[in-house]
């Protein structure tokens, strides 16, 4: 070949992984701490893997709110209520008697067609109008879900199986829940999973290019509109997975169900820095420790407090380091 | 020789403005052929025309039968690659991604179109984890062509190249172009201001003007012709 290509070839350049160093070493200087104050304190320790396990719930969510946001650059408003009908259809579904993880996969199923469904008939037509329009649509859909589940269900307390029982381990003297346990590999397990297709499939390719570059996606053969309906699909099954893990923390089951969580996943996906999948979680998993270790230890901050709360750190986020902790700004093209 | 590529009236619009006022060009099989003009005569849309991009009229002929308007992802599927003004590469992908997307129309491995594509571009597998927003203008623009390739198209839609790059950078694009079309039977039509280069590179070639064909003709012709002279090689 000729020299010129070899010579173009000898320019490395370091890629950018767009992760600074100051956050990195706040990460690992809070997973020290965290670790420290764990093997320290049995109470510490308690504390961290119910926060975990919440945290992995708001995780969840919060990606799903972050596959839309790349796909379709608004927030789905309407996240946190798609889940909680998802909820009521495994309730549904353990009425009819199936079995507890049965209803779990079949909801998953279904949660998966219905957001193939939102984004062709509701979101494609309006998507390339406006950002405003495609929010307004996300907000009509929460007040439709909201009111077509209580219009099937009613506004009652319902109560499901729990999926994982109430046994407590024993760790030395750390008294640690099988539903934390349980919740947690769920809810990490499917985060995984999908960041394995999104990473080493070709369908994940395909998703990743639509979202980022609709337009060249398109020059190469990938079904735009196709692909972002299946980010929709799968953003719904992420939902539908955090909704049935947090039932069981919420011990009941009401249309309300997801409101608060919703409001947790979007401080989560803004902490972590909207666009980035990664962030989400590590927003999710922090909001949630940091939250029940603050509840424990800092007496003033009761439950009522504990949402405000999130949004006070999520409002110093947004004005110390707006991109988040794993953002980065917007690409410039070259 | 036989047309792989027929335009036949194509007009396009943007909105209320029409930028072709119908078009009609002939790419035969194996052929390099470029389109010529000033800023705004309709180059970029004739091929966004083409790969669908942009609503058409008129009649587009590819490989025998009549292309339908259903956009790019069709045509890309038909054997139509488009490296659109800007390369549209995926800036946030790697360049190991990027190629792979290239090939995202064909089944099976694409272990022998890597091959191929690493021995005209040996650079791209030594740096197939770096992102290929960080790559320099030239070294996006031949990413651009390597993705092309690899979906092993019938026809390779080129808008451009040169925009940006270095004089050698562009001698250095086109010289590929041109392997490309010798030793593997690639068909090209290339938009480019550089009326010079394309020229070279180029057996045959139209001239655009105001969303109009103005002149055509095999390219030593053309270059030899008075007013292409005066306009595009400037002397």
């Amino acid at each position: 070949m000729s020299a010129l290509a070899h010579r173009i070839g000898l320019r490395r350049r370091r890629s950018d992984r767009g992760v600074s160093l100051p956050v990195l070493a706040a990460l690992a200087a809070a997973c020290v701490f965290i670790v420290i104050g764990c093997l320290s304190s049995n109470i510490f320790a308690e504390q961290t893997v119910a926060g975990l396990a919440q945290g992995a719930v708001y995780a969840s969510l919060a990606l799903a709110l972050v596959l839309i946001y790349r796909a379709t650059e608004v927030i789905n408003f309407a996240q946190g209520e798609m889940a909680m009908a998802s909820v009521y259809i495994a309730y549904q579904l353990l009425q009819w008697g199936f079995s507890y993880w049965e209803a779990f996969f079949v909801t998953l199923a279904v949660a998966l067609v219905l957001g193939i469904v939102i984004q062709v008939v509701l979101i494609r037509p309006v998507q390339h109008k406006s950002v405003i329009a495609v929010v307004i649509v996300t907000v009509g859909l929460f007040i439709l879900i909201d009111g077509l589940v209580n219009w099937k269900w009613g506004g009652d307390i319902k109560f499901m199986q729990a999926p994982f029982g109430n046994k407590l381990y024993h760790v030395g003297a750390v008294t640690i829940a099988r539903q934390d346990i349980g919740t947690l590999v769920i809810t990490i397990g499917s985060v995984l999973i999908l960041w394995i297709l999104f990473q080493y499939t070709k369908l994940g390719l395909a998703m990743r290019a639509a979202a980022l570059r609709p337009a060249a996606a398109a020059l190469v053969g990938v079904r735009v509109d196709w692909m972002l309906a299946i980010g929709w699909g799968l953003a719904a099954v992420l939902g539908a997975v955090a909704g049935l893990m947090a039932e069981p923390s919420q011990f009941v089951l009401q249309p309300t169900l997801m409101q608060p969580i919703l409001l947790y996943a979007f401080a989560a996906a803004v902490l972590g820095g909207l666009e980035s999948p990664a962030g989400a979680v590590v927003g999710g998993l922090t909001i949630g420790v940091f939250l029940n270790l603050v509840g424990q230890y800092v007496h003033f901050i009761t439950s009522e407090l504990r949402l405000p709360f999130a949004f006070a750190v999520l409002l110093g986020v947004l004005v110390v380091k707006p991109t988040g902790l794993l953002g980065r700004g917007k690409v410039r093209k070259v | 020789m036989t047309a792989l590529l027929e335009l036949e009236d194509v007009t396009a619009r943007y909105g209320p403005i029409e930028a072709l006022h119908g078009v009609s060009l002939e790419v035969g099989e194996g052929q390099v052929v470029a389109v010529l003009g000033a800023n705004g005569a309709g180059k970029t849309t004739t091929l966004r025309a083409i790969s669908g991009t942009v609503r058409r009229e008129g009649i587009v002929r590819f490989a025998g039968r009549t292309l339908s308007r259903t956009g790019p992802d069709a045509a890309a599927r038909s054997g139509i690659a488009h490296v659109p003004e800007g390369r549209g590469t995926f800036a946030e992908l790697n360049v190991a991604e990027n190629l792979r997307l290239g090939a995202y129309t064909r089944r099976g491995s694409i272990r022998d179109d890597l091959a191929r594509v690493h021995q005209y571009f040996p650079w791209l597998e030594e740096r197939r984890n770096q992102q290929a927003g960080t790559l320099s203008g030239g070294e996006q623009q031949m990413l651009a062509l390597a993705r092309a390739f690899m979906q092993r198209p019938k026809l390779l839609l080129l808008d451009e190249p040169s925009l940006g790059l270095a004089p050698l950078l562009v001698t250095e694009v086109f010289r590929i172009v041109k392997e490309l079309n010798e030793a593997e039977g690639l068909t090209v039509l290339v938009v480019e201001q550089n009326a010079h280069i394309a020229l070279q590179a180029a057996q045959a070639a139209y001239v655009l003007e105001v969303g109009r064909v103005a002149l055509s003709g095999p390219s030593a012709e053309l270059a030899q012709h008075e007013s292409v002279r005066r306009s595009y090689l400037g002397y």
